[in-house]
């Protein structure tokens, strides 16, 4: 008999208007109370035990060993391997992940167009798992079930030339696909132009290749938009860039004026369609994919992309104020759900 | 025979050694290794106010559970959580979120535990839950006297006009009386039954209210017979009054439950309704009564003691109390109406046989039908 409920309910208001006006007083002081800080998670976690920070996450690049082929080219070599591990993804949240290297997103690989790249894979998961690069490669070292993958306790090396320069990914490829993404199996992977290929440009690639003096005036950053399904009923409970919702919320990105910014952004979000990327008080240019050295999209403020696309982000602070400029996902939902965070201009 | 009584020490020590030996060998733990923490978690009440979100929630897991984050609307929140830790098992928390909930919105709460699994609860429509306000007391208090107290004394006023009729209209009263009992049976057991379903499994609340029926109907049966005779008259008349008033607690405290989880919609014309659906209790109430004079402060008497437990019932039940207990009063309350059927119906029965005819007639079986449909269609008017 809810209806009694309800009716017994309804004259317990009717008896005391006040009540209702007392709920839309309290309205408005909660938005004045609450403009900022209610929307975020509660506690921290703990880096160490995971064994990774969010702030390396964002500059920490893995250039592998180099050497040189008797044909005179350069060969990089990378060490990778899959391990099960329970990590902390939002405080208080352990996740049972799969991982390379142990860390999610996996480490950052970063070569120069036409390297030789030689991944040695071992897999000391409890799953079969496989890398499967998005790039320019064989059949038989594309990474995915029948080529190149690895049983459990098995290694396998997978070769191919770094091409083309871009921003890219790699990824597990075994089935079931959404599981041994959603994981934690992927991680960015870019090649930068070899300037002597690009005589047109060859300032912008010169930028764009790690360790030159033009490129060293640049603030690169590494960001993975990446969720976790801790209930595993296909639905991401957290959303992040590089795991750890709301990380760069509390600790702002610090970008210094004169430094022009450039964000190595994919997107590897499981289960929804698209994940975006939007910036306050600023517009920058865009490079789908990274393929190209003149922005396929200029002067704006959104992106968005579908999983697995990336792309590059071009923008300077040096004609603003200083202080906190957000950045976050503009699917509010992704936003409120951990990925949302602030530059700190300085 | 000292001896023989003595020796119930033995199964005890058993017992003892039984229960001793596996807590400490744990022989059979390996046929749970590597399954995962079973955890359950249920919101027992929501109070919403100036400073936000406060609920109570109990948790049943197979280990001590931990409240990791808090979503509410799709947004992770800000809260505090009282006492902190883990909740052991049948333990329970309060989670205070400061959140700008709108009024007479839903409200949507999810909760994360270390484990990420996830627990919903919905705040259908979200109303400032009465505090501990004077003002809301007498509101209440006046409410139950019109739904609760009033219509008995309405439902006493046919009474005349049933004794007109003769034998037949006291076998009519009768068989009403028994008839709106059995559908206020059924329905105090369908209530305790949903209200049973917001209670964590392990103190399985369902079982609760049959088992608390069962056992009421037995002592009150006990009690009513204490000399030795059934009772009538007056004494059932109290009785009815009793088993109704429980009833009413029991609506009263799931009425009570709800404006405290914030399940309240407005509808103010539904008085109407409630207070010809307890008319008829004021019908069942007098039908016991003989010839006998019965004073008007004792109708009052039993008036409030068939009606007043709902005012007190609300206000108890807006104080946030566990669902677990409401569902317990349901279960006394259909135990208290079990009683009452098998008295009056022995009284009409004893009263058949004592004037040597059958006890199935065209009145006893009219009012039957009379009681049942009566409460259903006024139950319909106030679903309405």
């Amino acid at each position: 008999m809810v209806s009694r409920r309800l009716f017994l309910a309804t004259s317990s208001l009717l008896g005391g208007l006040s009540v209702v006006k007392t709920a839309g007083a309290a309205d408005s002081e909660h938005s004045q109370m609450l403009h900022q800080g209610g929307n975020r998670v509660v506690g921290s976690v703990d880096h160490d035990r995971n064994g990774f920070s969010p702030s390396e996450l964002l500059t920490e690049w893995e250039t592998g060993t180099v050497s040189i082929l008797p044909d005179g080219r350069t060969l990089r070599e990378f060490h990778i391997t899959a391990v099960d591990v329970e990590l902390e993804i939002a405080p208080g949240v352990m996740f049972p992940a799969w991982t390379y290297n142990g860390r999610v997103p996996g480490p950052s690989l970063r070569a120069t167009e036409s390297d030789v790249i030689r991944i040695h894979f071992s897999n000391s998961g409890t799953h079969p798992h496989t890398m499967h690069f998005h790039g320019i490669h064989s059949a038989r070292m594309d990474g995915v079930p029948g080529a190149g993958h690895v049983e459990p306790g098995e290694k396998f090396t997978y070769e191919f030339d770094a091409k083309p320069f871009g921003c890219h990914l790699y990824h597990c490829h075994s089935f079931p696909l959404k599981r041994h993404i959603h994981k934690g199996l992927y991680g960015a992977f870019v090649i930068d132009p070899d300037p002597e290929k690009h005589p047109e440009h060859e300032q912008i690639a010169r930028s764009r290749l790690l360790g030159t003096t033009e490129n060293g005036r640049w603030q690169e950053l590494i960001m993975v938009m990446n969720a976790f399904d801790t209930s595993f009923d296909d639905e991401n409970e957290f959303y992040a860039v590089n795991t750890i919702p709301f990380a760069y919320m509390d600790n702002a990105i610090q970008v210094k004026r004169n430094t022009p910014v450039r964000i190595y952004l994919v997107n590897v979000t499981e289960f929804d369609p698209i994940n975006s990327f939007h910036l306050h008080g600023n517009f920058f240019n865009y490079y789908d994919h990274g393929t190209t050295l003149t922005p396929t999209l200029n002067t704006v403020d959104t992106i968005m992309q579908c999983q697995a696309q990336r792309g590059i982000i071009e923008f300077s602070f040096a004609d603003h104020e200083t202080g906190l400029y957000m950045f976050h996902a503009h699917q509010s939902e992704f936003a409120e759900l951990g990925w949302m965070a602030n530059f700190e201009v300085v | 025979m000292i001896l023989r009584r003595v020796s119930i020490l033995v199964p005890l020590l058993m017992i003892a050694v039984l229960i001793g030996s596996f807590l400490i060998a744990q022989p059979f733990d390996y046929l749970s290794k590597g399954a995962p923490p079973g955890e359950e978690l249920k919101v027992e009440s929501i109070r919403l106010n100036d400073s936000g979100i406060h609920i109570t929630v109990r948790a049943a897991g197979s280990e001590p559970m931990f409240i990791a984050q808090v979503q509410v609307d799709g947004g992770y929140r800000n809260f505090t959580q009282s006492p902190e830790g883990s909740i052991g098992y049948l333990s329970s928390v309060l989670i205070e979120i400061p959140y700008p909930w709108i009024t007479g919105e839903t409200h949507h709460l999810l909760f994360i535990t270390s484990s990420g699994a996830t627990f919903e609860h919905t705040i259908d429509v979200a109303v400032e839950t009465p505090g501990v306000k004077f003002n809301d007391f007498v509101g209440l208090a006046l409410v139950g006297l019109f739904v609760g107290v009033i219509p008995i004394f309405i439902g006493y006023a046919f009474y005349p006009a049933l004794m007109s009729f003769g034998e037949a209209g006291r076998e009519f009263a009768m068989a009403l009386t028994v008839g709106l009992l059995a559908f206020l049976l059924i329905d105090t057991i369908g209530e305790g039954l949903e209200v049973a379903e917001k209670v964590v499994g392990g103190l399985k609340a369902d079982l609760v209210v049959w088992l608390s029926a069962i056992l009421t109907t037995l002592v009150l049966l006990r009690i009513g017979r204490r000399t030795g005779r059934p009772p009538e008259g007056p004494e059932l008349a109290m009785f009815i009054a009793i088993g109704i008033g429980v009833h009413n607690l029991g609506e009263g405290l799931a009425i009570g439950a709800s404006l405290a989880v914030g399940e309240v919609a407005l509808a103010s014309f539904l008085v109407l309704g409630f207070a010809l659906h307890n008319v008829t209790e004021g019908i069942a109430i007098s039908s016991p009564i003989q010839k006998e004079s019965i004073s008007f402060s004792r109708l009052s008497l039993l008036a409030l003691i068939g009606g007043g437990p709902a005012i007190i019932g609300t206000m108890t039940g807006s104080l946030s109390i566990s669902p677990f207990w409401t569902a317990l009063a349901f279960g006394i309350g259909a135990g208290a109406i079990l009683q009452v059927i098998i008295e009056v119906g022995g009284v009409y029965l004893r009263r058949k046989r004592d004037q040597s005819v059958p006890w199935y007639s065209t009145a006893s079986l009219v009012g039957f039908w009379c009681g049942i449909v009566v409460m259903y269609a006024t139950a319909f008017v106030v679903r309405g």
